[in-house]
């Protein structure tokens, strides 16, 4: 959830914020190197630091580390590739011969990596900086049915975790539990198992309230189009820095810039075009940081 | 003749797979300005009326659907409830539920954005809607961090925001404490009266919003059984719904005093007329509770009481030593809790929302550690927090205890019946039940947080009983409630927080009389009585000690 901070990110509007956040994501996903992909990774870090969205990502790393290390440990169970084995498994039955190679470890890695970014920048990033609201409210006037259905995620999230929270405290308040002692793994499947069963009837009534709001009325739809509001200065850098993220991204990938090739070998030049290329990611991605005039809305 | 805002013609209306229909052939009209409360007991059909009038029913909740209603002049059966909500705000009961935006801001603009007001007109509503609730200093807030009580008045300021003709409100006070939510029926008798806003209020607690009533609106089983003033409504619930009456109108009618009144200020004013109360008939109220057999109970404050006790000392069954609790943020919410309840004592404690009542109890059984200070007890705690339903996880009631404890606690008939399908008094009998574990030891304490929220008198009275059985079996009971009615009920003794102190400790009978908030209907009638049966006899003795020989 957005805890707004005075940061030319938050001063943005939605939708660009939104866009500069996608703009990471795009960049992760558009590179394999991982110099690039380690360039790409602190500037996401530094902007949401400068953004003071430093305990979201800090949260959003507890699940993205394990989640990418997970990738980086499957892909070498999983791929065939690669010159250099380090490991023989041998005949594993249906897995086949299993035989752990060097390049499938490091683009195991590389693939974690990416993850993470996804993770950091696609979900921490763009939830603290990004304000939901806004967002949904100009999206209905593109779509109304679909702006009404993530209306509802994005207040149902909230609303199925302090269930959650609820029905845990529930339990250690039972016989058997030991006051705040932890809860079993049953428990813990049973509590997921109530709130997906109840998730159903709280959606109803959080549909209700949208409805006796006048969220579903002819007019809602009509006047979501709001009067033109003139581009503020943090608009501007914000989505220029979005867009020259993009741009560099597409630029490289059609120079050549940052190739690299997993198998079979592992090819990652690093040269005068790939220091260059990291600089300027991180350059553009931090550059509406440095106007920080009237970012308090 | 004046057009009705609300009017219902002969409304039947049947939930889908439901065997009894929820309304039967509802007949109402209500005029602008009127200010109605729908009183009923559990399931008796006063929320569905509301979601009919709100054009839920039929267009949300499906169901057979007979009559007419014109909301604002809209046929229901024509508009939907998105263009009703033009001329009706909504707030249902479950504040969770009542705001879905992330910012309070926005929850308020909501309505108004959505009826196409500009800019400008959304700001000013939003800003008048915060500043008639006093929540201007949420505005910037995120609503997953609020309260309870935070959200249903945000929910409520959603609801007013569009400045609506009518206002359907679904107990909007069950989650306010008794200041918080005396202002807010006052707030809605202002909006009531400066701008002609009706007012449609379903309510269990009718001694807090009669006074302010125009018109009370009884529902039985679904049907209309009584529409009337609250003086009519209070004389029709003497007879025929005993468990519908006000404290105060059960006082006069055992005092043989009538009319029944519909609030303290008119209470007040008959006993005046009779030359009834004590300050006026030369009286000093403490002395005359005496007179009347109606003693105070010695003092008696945390351990002190304890120590009183003889020789023997009973160690406590639960106590909180120098408890304090700060959040990550630094802010205490606990400071210096000092407080014993001895075994078999039943305790209230009370205060206003965010005094810290509901951590002190979660400090009770673990839930929570101490900064500083610690928790004693001599066994188990059971603690049943604010909502039954989280303890249920099984389908059926009879996956969530055995048949022994089921049988103990008075459900073994509703065995197979989903635990989200019984009543509120069911449900809160069937987590008191599991809480308490049917151990063959009783916990050394019961610890309740908010357990009247939406029940009916007859579900309180039964609440109260298995409370007083397990006090008996020597459990210390400890309660946090907004219900000073169930507090003297129940406890005999209050203990008052206010911002994480223990501000008064002390019995029920001193306590909870001579206070304007923190007391009963009967207390502020009558001084030195706390329920309508000690009023009565104390109203009686002064009549016949002024009786002429």
């Amino acid at each position: 959830m957005i805890r707004r901070a005075a940061s030319p990110l938050h001063a943005a509007r939605a939708p660009v914020a939104a866009a500069y956040a996608c703009a990471f994501v795009t960049a992760a996903l558009a590179f394999e190197h991982p110099l690039v992909l380690a360039a790409i990774g602190v500037a996401i870090l530094a902007a949401g630091l400068l953004a003071g969205a430093g305990p979201q990502l800090r949260r959003a790393c507890l699940f993205g580390v394990p989640f990418a290390l997970l990738i980086a440990l499957v892909n070498p169970l999983v791929a065939r590739e690669g010159l250099d084995v380090v490991l023989r498994f041998g005949d594993m039955g249906p897995l086949g011969n299993l035989d752990v190679t060097k390049q499938s470890l490091v683009f195991g890695a590389i693939l974690g990596m990416r993850a993470l970014l996804v993770v950091l920048a696609g979900a921490a990033l763009l939830a603290a900086i990004v304000d939901a609201d806004e967002l949904l409210r100009r999206f209905r006037g593109i779509s109304a049915r679909s702006a009404l259905t993530a209306a509802l995620a994005v207040r149902l999230v909230p609303v199925l975790g302090r269930d959650a929270r609820r029905l845990a405290d529930a339990r250690r308040c039972c016989p058997g539990a030991a006051g705040a002692g932890a809860i079993g793994s049953l428990e813990r499947l049973q509590i997921v198992r109530a709130v997906a069963t109840g998730a159903l009837d709280r959606a109803l009534d959080v549909a209700a309230t949208l409805e006796v709001r006048g969220y579903a009325s002819p007019a809602a739809h009509g006047r979501a189009r709001r009067p033109h509001e003139p581009w503020s200065r943090h608009d501007i850098s914000v989505a220029a820095a979005a867009a020259g993220l993009v741009l560099l991204a597409g630029g490289a990938r059609l120079l050549g810039v940052a190739s690299f090739e997993a198998y079979p070998r592992t090819v990652a030049p690093v040269g005068a075009g790939e220091w260059v290329l990291c600089a300027a990611l991180v350059l553009v991605a931090l550059a509406p940081f440095a106007d920080r005039r009237g970012v308090l809305r | 003749m004046t057009a009705s805002v609300l009017r219902f013609e002969s409304v039947t209306y049947r939930y889908p797979h439901a065997e009894l229909p929820a309304l039967r052939d509802v007949c109402v009209d209500i005029a602008p300005g009127e200010f109605v409360v729908a009183a009923g007991l559990s399931a008796s059909g006063k929320s569905t009326f509301l979601r009919a009038a709100s054009g839920l029913v039929p267009h949300f909740h499906g169901g057979e659907f007979g009559g007419r209603v014109l909301t604002g002049g809209l046929d229901t059966r024509d508009h939907g409830p998105a263009a009703l909500s033009a001329v009706a705000g909504t707030l249902f009961q479950d504040p969770e539920t009542q705001v879905v935006l992330s910012t309070v801001r926005a929850e308020l603009a909501l309505p108004l954005e959505n009826r196409g007001h500009g800019p400008a007109a959304v700001a000013r509503g939003v800003e008048e809607a915060a500043l008639a609730l006093g929540i201007g200093e949420l505005l910037d807030r995120c609503t997953h961090e609020l309260s309870g009580g935070e959200l249903q008045r945000v929910g409520l300021g959603a609801a007013l925001a569009g400045r609506p003709r009518i206002l359907l409100l679904d107990e909007p006070t069950s989650q306010l404490d008794p200041v918080a939510g005396d202002e807010l029926v006052w707030l809605l008798r202002r909006l009531n009266e400066e701008w002609g806003t009706s007012i449609v209020l379903v309510e269990h607690r009718l001694e807090r919003c009669l006074g302010a009533a125009d018109r009370v609106l009884a529902f039985d089983a679904g049907a209309l059984a009584c529409d009337a003033p609250p003086r009519g409504f209070l004389e029709w619930a003497a007879e025929r719904a005993p468990a519908l009456a006000t404290p105060g109108a059960r006082l006069f009618a055992r005092a043989g005093l009538r009319p029944p009144p519909s609030g303290v200020k008119q209470a007040r004013a008959t006993l005046r007329a009779h030359g009834l109360l004590a300050e006026e008939a030369g009286e000093v109220p403490a002395a005359s509770a005496d007179t009347a057999g109606v003693r105070p109970r010695p003092p008696r404050r945390g351990l002190s009481a304890l120590a009183r006790r003889g020789p023997a000392k009973t160690p406590p069954a639960l106590a909180f030593r120098n408890l304090w609790h700060e959040r990550s943020g630094g802010r205490a919410v606990l400071r210096g809790i000092d407080l014993a309840l001895a075994p078999g004592e039943r305790v209230a404690l009370m205060g206003r929302n965010g005094a810290g009542k509901s951590t002190l109890l979660r400090h009770a059984n673990g839930l929570l550690e101490p900064t500083r200070g610690r928790v004693e007890a001599t066994g188990r705690v059971a603690l049943l927090l604010q909502n039954p339903n989280d303890y249920f996880l099984a389908d059926r009631v009879s996956g969530e205890l055995d048949p022994v404890a089921l049988e103990a606690a008075g459900l073994a008939e509703l065995a197979d019946r989903h635990p989200r399908d019984l009543s509120g008094g069911e449900r809160q009998r069937l987590a008191l039940a599991i809480v308490s574990g049917g151990d063959v030891e009783p916990p050394a304490a019961v610890c309740l947080d908010e357990p009247t929220r939406g029940m009916d008198r007859a579900a309180k009275g039964d609440l109260a009983s298995r409370l007083r059985a397990a006090a008996a079996a020597g459990s210390a009971v400890l309660v946090a409630t907004h219900d000073p009615e169930f507090a003297a009920t129940l406890a005999e003794r209050v203990v008052l927080l206010a911002d994480g102190r223990v501000i008064a400790d002390g019995p029920v009978a001193e306590v909870l009389s001579g206070g304007w908030y923190f007391a009963t209907e009967t207390a502020r009638i009558v001084d030195g009585a706390l329920l309508p049966e000690d009023g009565a006899e104390l109203l009686r003795a002064r009549m016949t000690i002024e009786a002429p020989p």
